[in-house]
């Protein structure tokens, strides 16, 4: 299986998801740069999390324009997974591949912290290997993590079992306390309607060895070998 | 001809940086100030033949790129010297 890692300018957790899936997970990983127009058939594909363009304008707000990312567009419409880590989920919200934008951290601080998030969802691409409810430790970064969205969009959310991931305590209750930056409902990831774009604010990508201090992220790396190796969510391309 | 175009946050939105800013001010003693909104500024400097024409093209501008419509509104004053 070949995993495609997105290099914006500005990128700074592309090669930890490179690592995490060709040095951790064991299979083919490749950087594609932005300005570039191919995946190079690539089976999953990655936006990794980092300051693209320096978050200039609004956190994603140029990268969606990169030449790549009618690719990648072309790739999740196929139905192939895509994950958002970080600035890559504030990509995808901003290309319109999930729904919702991101605010200011409501506490005005740069989060930078080992958290709790809970998993809602296991028929996604990216927790296909998880148990319902399981609770992972792994870090977050990012002063602009504040997930925003009209309320009948959270509705709609809510409704179709889109919110994936919500910050939560060690034990799993979803309380105000865990919630490191106002996110509506605790929401640290969501995903699309056919449930094969994924995104989300705290890095699995590192967290995947112990000797880092939690190898609780790389379950989203094992679920997605595990749903491509059962036939699910491969992209027509 | 130069275009001017304001972007804000949406009444409905939470703005935790003017929140701040009206804090700030608080403590420098502008009791008086009781609300704080931050938002964006730009100026399109722009090749047009009207000042519709530039008014059009900033909105184009702004609705594609320079404000998120999620959480974002725009408005759009243009100078015709």
């Amino acid at each position: 299986m070949k995993f495609a890692v997105v290099v914006f300018p500005g990128s700074n957790c592309d090669h930890d998801a490179y690592y995490a899936a060709q040095h951790v997970l064991g299979q083919d990983a490749e950087l594609i740069w932005h300005k570039d127009t191919s995946l190079k058939g690539a089976d999953v594909v990655v936006l990794p999390g980092g300051f693209a363009h320096g978050d200039y304008l609004r956190t994603g707000a140029i990268a969606r324009f990169s030449p790549i990312m009618q690719e990648v567009q072309r790739f999740a419409a196929g139905g192939g997974p895509v994950l958002g880590i970080c600035n890559g989920f504030q990509v995808l919200l901003e290309a319109g591949m999930l729904p919702g934008a991101m605010l200011r951290n409501t506490v005005l601080q740069f989060r930078c912290e080992h958290v709790y998030v809970r998993v809602e969802q296991t028929d996604t691409p990216f927790t296909a290997a998880c148990a319902p409810g399981q609770v992972l430790r792994i870090p977050i970064a990012h002063g602009e993590g504040n997930y925003y969205a009209e309320p009948d969009v959270v509705d709609r959310l809510e409704h179709n079992r889109q919110v994936i991931f919500r910050y939560a305590t060690v034990s799993g209750d979803v309380t105000p306390a865990a919630n490191p930056n106002g996110s509506l409902n605790n929401i640290a990831g969501i995903c699309n309607e056919t449930r094969n774009v994924v995104g989300l604010m705290p890095h699995p990508e590192r967290a995947c060895e112990l000797a880092v201090g939690s190898a609780d992220g790389l379950v989203l790396f094992e679920s997605v070998l595990k749903a491509l190796s059962h036939g699910a969510f491969a992209s027509a391309r | 001809m130069r275009a001017r175009v304001f972007v804000t946050l949406k009444p409905s939105v939470f703005d935790p940086q003017g929140t701040t800013v009206a804090e700030a001010l608080h403590t420098l003693g502008y009791s008086s100030v009781k609300n704080v909104r931050q938002g964006k500024y730009f100026e399109l400097d722009i090749d047009a033949g009207s000042a519709d024409e530039a008014k059009r093209l900033a909105g184009e501008a702004a609705g594609k790129l320079l404000a998120n419509p999620v959480i974002e509104s725009y408005r759009i004053e243009v100078d015709s010297q």
